[in-house]
């Protein structure tokens, strides 16, 4: 009996406490507005920045920079995906101020209203972009970003591992390679390259089209082809030679080349995606003017210099892209290895070919879903 | 007066409990049963008729690496406890010695020993054991696959876990009274019956929690079967995480799948608990 009240007593605090506890979450982010603009407020002259990027994605000497520049405090973070990112931002877990997700991931904050137009006048910079990284699909008007990156998917393969140079996505499929080839673990890369490989569109929402793609990894994945699914795990696996093959970015591969000079990197004939990662700022973002800031800095043909050095992805500044070869030979010493760079910084023959990810509708992400559980059943 | 003051020192308890066992509970129900836009609905349970593959192959995975757990920690804990205090100082280090580097790290460490162009495989190649096998059997192999298989994933749970199984049984053999078990050979039992009819029921206890605190986090674990398992073993903490991190956010489903688990185990719990009926000091609160 008096476990039974003492059990009743926990439930109805626990209860209690639960109500409250949600009441507080709600009302939080108004103190906390009111904490943060005091903080940036220019009488006390402490101003922050939340960002939020991707792992190992940035000069991070540059943030240093800018903090000295500027004053301003940075909250460097950093997200493992997109998808990541993005159930963050639902939760409400983060207060980021900017974000920088990829295109497709892009244009679907802008349908939910998550995103606010830019205030070009503050970024000087965005002249010096590329006019081909302008105005892309995923934010037509250009009202919302400004790019930070940019490049390929590929195959990644190790030429002592395979009889013939890969051209195709077939070797992705092909059980000659069985127990030695990667599948990224991502359901719209995977099922993207089967679709390449089909001819159809990778941004399809045909249901038809996407089932026959799913048949294709599925029948791979029963004959045994594939080792594992990976994201990160994939630098370990390829450096070492503990798999021949496995679909990732050119960014990517340039790292593990230094590790591995036996790896190669191919834009497969059948096309494949290219994508570009753009700095955004949130709706509900408290830092709007230091956001604006930062984001001009990174825009800075300096900044884009210091950071396709750092982490090998393609710079959308036209004068960073243009400068880059010589700013290497200054560095290094040595000429920079123009096959290389060209994996970097695709030409444009092979973006001609690749194709950008549009967000898909609602339905289509689901089916995406769950056929990707479905394969791992 | 008194009772009342010994009751204030349960407070912190009592808060701790409620808002950080309680109250997430009481999320995951009402996560579960509503859709995003906040109704009620049932569809989330009805959906998980998919997953049936991934509950049998979680549960199937866990009971083995506990059963393996059980198989080496009972007897290492047995031998332990019957030791010089020495034995049992050094014993007691090596097991815990593991765990103070992080799990994820240790996992990771796995990784490249199992690999194709791993430790074993390497040692092996250049022993020529391949060679060897090749010659015997016309074989043509040379490498055994083991990243990506069930075993690499019961083996990383085994590796991870064992200490918690080893640790309760250890303390609670460690505690017996030897009076006890010279009782029973005075009584003319011999060492098997001593260890059938005294030992073993004395040390029920420490299996039982021994046994859940191996189990539960092994049907939960989803690093060791993304990590081991090459992705390719998905397990209910894969199918979980993909609800909340990966490409469809959808944690209402989550949250269903997590309740379902949640009553499996706590059904697999009140079984073992009247499997050990009788023994006062058992595990479940």
């Amino acid at each position: 009996m008096k476990k039974l009240v003492a059990l009743t007593l926990a439930g109805s605090l626990a209860l209690g406490l639960f109500l409250t506890g949600c009441s507080v979450e709600q009302v939080s982010s108004e103190p906390n507005e009111t904490v943060s603009s005091s903080e940036s407020g220019a009488d006390t002259g402490d101003r922050v920045l939340n960002v939020c990027n991707w792992g190992e994605y940035i000069d991070e000497s540059l943030i240093t920079q800018f903090e000295e520049e500027t004053g301003i405090k940075v909250n460097y973070q950093t997200a493992e995906s997109n998808e990541a990112l993005y159930s963050l931002l639902k939760s409400g877990g983060a207060n980021y101020d900017v974000i920088c997700p990829s295109d497709y991931m892009i244009s679907q904050l802008i349908e939910e209203d998550m995103l606010q137009p830019l205030d070009y006048s503050k970024i000087p910079n965005f002249e010096k972009i590329d006019t081909r990284f302008k105005n892309l699909s995923y934010d037509p008007e250009n009202l919302y970003t400004v790019p930070y990156t940019w490049g390929t998917l590929g195959i990644i393969y190790n030429t002592t591992m395979v009889d013939e140079p890969i051209t195709s996505w077939s070797a992705m499929f092909d059980e000659q390679y069985a127990g030695d080839v990667l599948l990224i673990n991502n359901s719209r890369d995977a099922l993207g390259m089967a679709l390449y490989y089909l001819g159809y569109s990778v941004n399809t929402t045909d249901e038809a089209q996407i089932r026959e793609a799913f048949q294709l990894l599925s029948d791979a994945v029963s004959k045994g082809v594939y080792q594992g699914k990976v994201m990160d795990e994939v630098f370990q696996k390829m450096e070492q030679g503990n798999a021949a093959i496995a679909t990732y970015y050119a960014g990517d591969y340039l790292t593990m080349l230094e590790n591995n000079p036996d790896l190669a990197y191919v834009v497969p004939e059948e096309g494949s995606n290219w994508f570009v990662d753009a700095m955004c700022i949130l709706k509900d973002a408290q830092n709007v003017d230091e956001a604006h800031e930062w984001i001009n800095f990174l825009a800075s043909t300096e900044a884009n210099l210091a950071n396709m050095d750092y982490i090998w992805y393609a710079s959308p500044n036209a004068e960073a892209l243009e400068q880059y070869p010589a700013y290497y030979e200054e560095t290094y010493g040595e000429p920079l290895d123009m096959e290389l760079y060209e994996i970097m910084a695709a030409p444009q023959e092979v973006l001609d070919r690749c194709e950008a990810y549009l967000v898909l509708p609602e339905a289509t992400r689901t089916l995406y879903n769950d056929l990707w559980i479905e394969l791992g059943l | 007066m008194k009772k009342n003051k010994r009751s204030l020192l349960a407070v912190p308890y009592v808060v701790w409990m409620a808002l950080f066992v309680v109250a997430p509970i009481i999320m995951v129900v009402v996560y579960a049963f509503s859709t995003a836009s906040g109704g009620f609905t049932l569809d989330n349970f009805t959906r998980m008729g998919t997953y049936t593959v991934i509950f049998t192959r979680s549960f199937k995975l866990a009971l083995i690496a506990t059963a393996v757990c059980l198989l080496i920690g009972y007897p290492l804990s047995y031998i332990m406890a019957r030791e010089g205090p020495r034995f049992q100082r050094v014993g007691m280090m090596l097991i815990m010695l593991p765990m103070w580097v992080n799990f994820l790290l240790r996992t990771y460490s796995w990784m490249s020993i199992l690999e194709k162009n791993g430790l074993i495989n390497q040692f092996f190649s250049a022993i020529g054991l391949f060679d060897l096998i090749n010659a015997v059997f016309g074989t043509n192999i040379e490498y055994f696959h083991m990243i990506g298989t069930q075993g690499a994933v019961v083996l990383g749970m085994v590796y991870n876990y064992l200490p918690f199984m080893i640790l309760p049984i250890y303390s609670v053999i460690v505690k017996l009274d030897n009076s006890l078990l010279e009782a029973a050979r005075d009584l003319g039992a011999n060492s098997t019956a001593v260890f059938r009819k005294v030992i073993f029921p004395l040390s029920l206890p420490g299996i039982l929690s021994g046994v859940t605190m191996v189990f539960v986090p092994s049907v939960s674990t989803f690093a060791i079967s993304r990590l081991l398992g090459g992705g390719t073993q998905m397990l209910l903490g894969d199918l979980i995480e993909q609800q909340f991190l990966g490409g469809a956010y959808n944690p209402h489903l989550g949250s269903a799948i997590a309740l379902v688990m949640m009553l499996i185990v706590i059904v697999c719990m009140w079984v073992m608990n009247h499997f050990g009926e009788g023994e006062e000091q058992a595990v479940m609160l």
